[in-house]
């Protein structure tokens, strides 16, 4: 081992005197430290892509967030509950041991222990099955139309590595540590060679892996820096080659300054507004047995009240779109028409309340985090004057996310009656908006249907599009879905936040991805 | 002697029991930890299952005291952010922490007493008024905002050091220090005059106003017409008298400054407990908030204790006052 340690440092210094191959470190930056390097252990977004640095799937994102083979070459559908995969032959982890059908029916078992917070992903397999050393057959409970696309994000350890180190189950949450924890053993493009929690991660090009590299990079490593003002002057300074998010406010001037710009792109996540429309009476209409929610035309003057285009101009600074789709182009199930917002409109609106029963309008409280969401805090206090202009009694309450996802959720049984929220669909699906948005009907449907939005027929399609795996039949059947639900006003989209990812001229190349993931595998450096 | 010592370390034991009974009563407020541990995706049952795991439905009381008895067994949790000990990720941090301290009370006694005494020596001076004013800007702006107009001119614009982070640090044992390499002592200098420019101006004035106050006394003026030296009589009589309120009022200070260090790392993104104590508040770390809090209240004791001890080093009176109630 050490031989070759030493002749891999001859041949690269051999390279350098060379061709003049100067080490080419990528340095990035955001504002929290990764989770854990455990890939079956927590489900975030940061962490889950760079986990995909080093960890691989039998299939993988590309950054245009297509999918396409990894460590698997092909697959077929047997019969509708069956999904057969051919696994690539010749991969080796990094610890250099093959990689066989044993690892995939192992990491199967790791990733789908009670532990896992990944295991939402594989939650309609009921069995994986080694037929050969290099096929394996998923099993699902029932037909399953996205198992490809949600098997991206499930991760192949070795089982030999993680039988040594006897970290055979992943932790719940963090609520306690194993050696996988803090070390690594995937089979992708990147090995970890140091990590220090909150200050350092430290990445260096996998030499046996099995793909063709498209980044020429020798070295990558990822600095958390909290504060923004900070991680901006570190940019500029050129102490980092990259960061993200870039505040809005410092947008210009990080265009304005030298040697830096800004990428922006549109993100997967939609921000939206949702309404109490299950309590037959409102929280903040207590005696008077009324819930003005329930009734349609109320929602509809909210949606005609609130001008995007203004909260685009003054709030974002032109950073969002304005949407009228619960999900994101880019995510399966999106289509243009949904999208097209209702005009905006303040008379109609205060027509349609002075219809309802409301002309002098009704007492609400908007619930609204401060620090999760872009201007999460500054996108409601716009919110509130143009209520208040259709003559809405309306009070802000933002507060820290923990405390407004409890006060929302589920832990204080939806304890709002206006309330903002933000949602990527995780499996890239529109499905899992609805499911978990949209409808309420079945177990552990519903988780953050705050509002408790309900339509009978969309709660049926919510179930047919699950084991639809006609492709354009159950895009049909979204739209549908989510058409129901947009002439219902069941919520309020508001719009997709930008992405802004701050890049120095060091770097060649480097891809946006939609979900804001960083994929060391295609960037290049100068 | 031994028994006033003794009765400081039991007072420790008192502040910290209280500051964690206060802390754990206020972890209601601060949110769910559950939240931020877990993806959006996870059920409502899974959520409850994790709470329960961790005992975060018991009254706080018997959280309390549940914490109490693991802690008697050397035990502090685990961090729920960062799924690692929190005794090691304590040992991990102190030393950054307790290295960057050190810097800047340094950096604070070594430019504040000397400048203290020269503007107390020299009072219509142009320079003394020119410190003087400087100090105000020291005392006034609040420590975020002199950090970032610091890297703002010294990274960004000057590009001469570092704007974030330790820089190479060397691993010594357990402890890590920036100390060894030059990148290391760069990347000290912006944090550690952050953090010190407030105890700086703070000694500067105080050894100021004491020496103005001891000039005019009558033994100054004895020494004058015994015909003594200025340097003798300026350093060997007049600030060694002023020493003892300097010395409590830095001894107090260390500890704000280890108070303080969490706004300082946070702009700095230094890896040392403060920052480690803000992260913790954002995620609602319970283990690493309450370790935290009670080791602030142990080192506070701690200090109180060495400045009372420092007295009869610098005091020879008190010394005096002691053997004499000693002899009745």
């Amino acid at each position: 081992m050490r031989h070759v340690a030493g002749f891999g440092v001859f041949a690269a210094a051999l390279l350098a005197a060379a061709g003049g191959v100067a080490a080419k470190e990528f340095r990035f930056s955001t504002s929290g430290d990764i989770l854990t390097m455990d890939p079956h252990s927590q489900n975030e977004g940061p962490t889950n892509a760079m986990k995909s640095n080093i960890y691989e799937g039998l299939v993988e994102r590309k950054w245009d967030l297509s999918v396409q083979p990894a460590l698997a070459t092909a697959w077929s559908q047997p019969n509708p509950t069956t999904w057969r995969f051919t696994l690539r032959q010749g991969v080796k982890f990094h610890d250099g041991s093959p990689f066989t059908a044993d690892d995939v029916v192992f990491s199967f078992k790791r990733n789908t222990h009670k532990n896992s917070d990944m295991k939402n992903y594989l939650s309609t397999v009921e069995d994986v099955r080694k037929v050969d050393d290099f096929t394996v057959d998923y099993i699902t409970k029932g037909p399953d139309p996205i198992l490809v696309q949600n098997l991206t994000l499930h991760f192949i350890m070795s089982k030999a590595w993680t039988e040594k180190n006897k970290t055979e189950t992943p932790v719940l949450g963090s609520t306690d540590e194993t050696y996988a924890t803090r070390n690594t053993n995937g089979t992708g493009p990147f090995r970890l060679t140091e990590r220090v929690a909150d200050t350092r991660t430290t990445l260096e090009p996998n030499a046996g892996w099995w793909g063709r590299a498209e980044h020429n990079l020798t070295k990558a490593t990822f600095r958390p820096i909290a504060n923004p003002a900070t991680r901006v002057s570190a940019l500029l300074s050129g102490e980092i080659d990259m960061t993200f998010p870039v505040p809005l406010q410092d947008v210009p001037r990080v265009n304005a300054a030298p040697g830096v710009k800004v990428l922006e792109g549109p993100e997967l996540r939609t921000i939206f507004l949702g309404f109490d429309q299950w309590r037959n009476e409102s929280l903040d209409m207590k005696g008077t047995g009324k819930n003005p929610f329930k009734d349609v035309r109320v929602r509809k003057a909210f949606y005609q009240a609130i001008d995007m285009e203004a909260i685009k101009r003054v709030v974002m600074r032109n950073a969002s779109t304005p949407t009228g789709h619960m999900i994101a182009p880019g995510i399966q199930g999106f289509d243009a028409e949904t999208n097209k917002r209702a005009g905006y409109d303040p008379d109609a609106a205060r027509k349609l309340l002075a219809e309802a029963g409301y002309p002098n309008g009704f007492p609400v409280t908007l619930d609204c985090p401060n620090d999760r969401y872009v201007n999460d805090e500054a996108i409601c206090q716009a919110v509130v004057p143009m209520l208040s202009r259709i003559g809405i009694q309306i009070k802000l309450n933002a507060q820290t996310k923990g405390k407004h996802f409890d006060k929302i959720g589920k832990k204080e049984d939806n304890n709002t009656s206006f309330y903002m929220l933000g949602w990527t669909p995780g499996t890239y699906d529109g499905h899992n908006a609805l499911v978990n948005l949209i409808s309420m009907r079945g177990q552990d449907v519903g988780s953050w249907n705050s509002g408790r939005y309900t339509n009978p027929k969309v709660e049926d399609l919510t179930q047919s599009i699950a084991i639809e795996l006609d492709a354009k039949k159950r895009n049909d059947m979204m739209r549908e879905a989510f058409t129901i639900h947009k002439n219902d006003f069941g919520h309020l989209p508001l719009h997709q936040q930008a992405l802004a990812w701050g890049v120095r001229d060091s770097v060649a190349d480097i891809k946006q991805a939609a979900n804001d993931a960083v994929y060391l595998r295609y960037t290049r450096m100068k | 002697m031994i028994a006033f010592i003794v009765r400081r370390l039991i007072q420790a034991v008192v502040v910290t029991l209280v500051v964690g009974f206060i802390a754990f009563g206020l972890f209601h407020f601060v949110g769910d930890p559950v939240t931020n541990m877990v993806g959006q995706d996870t059920t409502a049952e899974e959520r409850e299952k994790i709470r329960e795991q961790l005992g975060l439905n018991d009254p706080f009381i018997v959280q309390y005291g549940r914490y109490l008895g693991r802690v008697a067994r050397g035990e502090l949790g685990v961090s729920y952010r960062l799924g690692v000990k929190v005794t090691t990720v304590i040992k991990e941090r102190a030393p950054a922490t307790l290295e960057l301290a050190l810097c800047a009370a340094l950096f604070a006694l070594c430019v504040g007493v000397p400048l203290g005494v020269y503007t107390g020596l020299h009072r219509e001076g142009l320079l003394s008024r020119f410190f003087l004013t400087i100090s105000l800007i020291g005392v006034s702006l609040p420590t975020f905002l002199i950090g970032i107009l610091l890297i703002l001119v010294f990274a960004v614009i000057l590009g001469w050091l570092p704007s974030f982070g330790r820089g190479q640090v060397t691993q010594l044992g357990f402890w890590s220090t920036g100390f060894l390499t030059p990148s290391g002592l760069k990347a000290m200098i912006l944090p550690a005059v952050t953090l010190g420019l407030f105890q700086l101006t703070l000694i500067m004035r105080l050894v100021r106003s004491e020496m103005l106050e001891v000039l005019r006394t009558d033994y100054i003026k004895f020494a004058r017409a015994r015909g003594l030296t200025d340097r003798a009589i300026n350093f060997g009589h007049a600030l060694k008298n002023t020493l003892v309120p300097v010395i409590t009022i830095t001894g107090l200070q260390i500890g704000g400054i280890v108070a303080f260090a969490i706004i300082t790392e946070t702009v700095f993104q230094w890896p040392g407990l403060g920052l480690l104590f803000l992260q913790a508040v954002q995620f609602v770390d319970i283990p690493v908030m309450s370790a935290y809090l009670m080791l602030v209240g142990i080192f506070f004791v701690i200090v109180n204790l060495v400045v009372d001890l420092l007295y009869y080093v610098v005091d020879p009176r008190l010394r005096i006052d002691r053997a004499l109630s000693g002899g009745h």
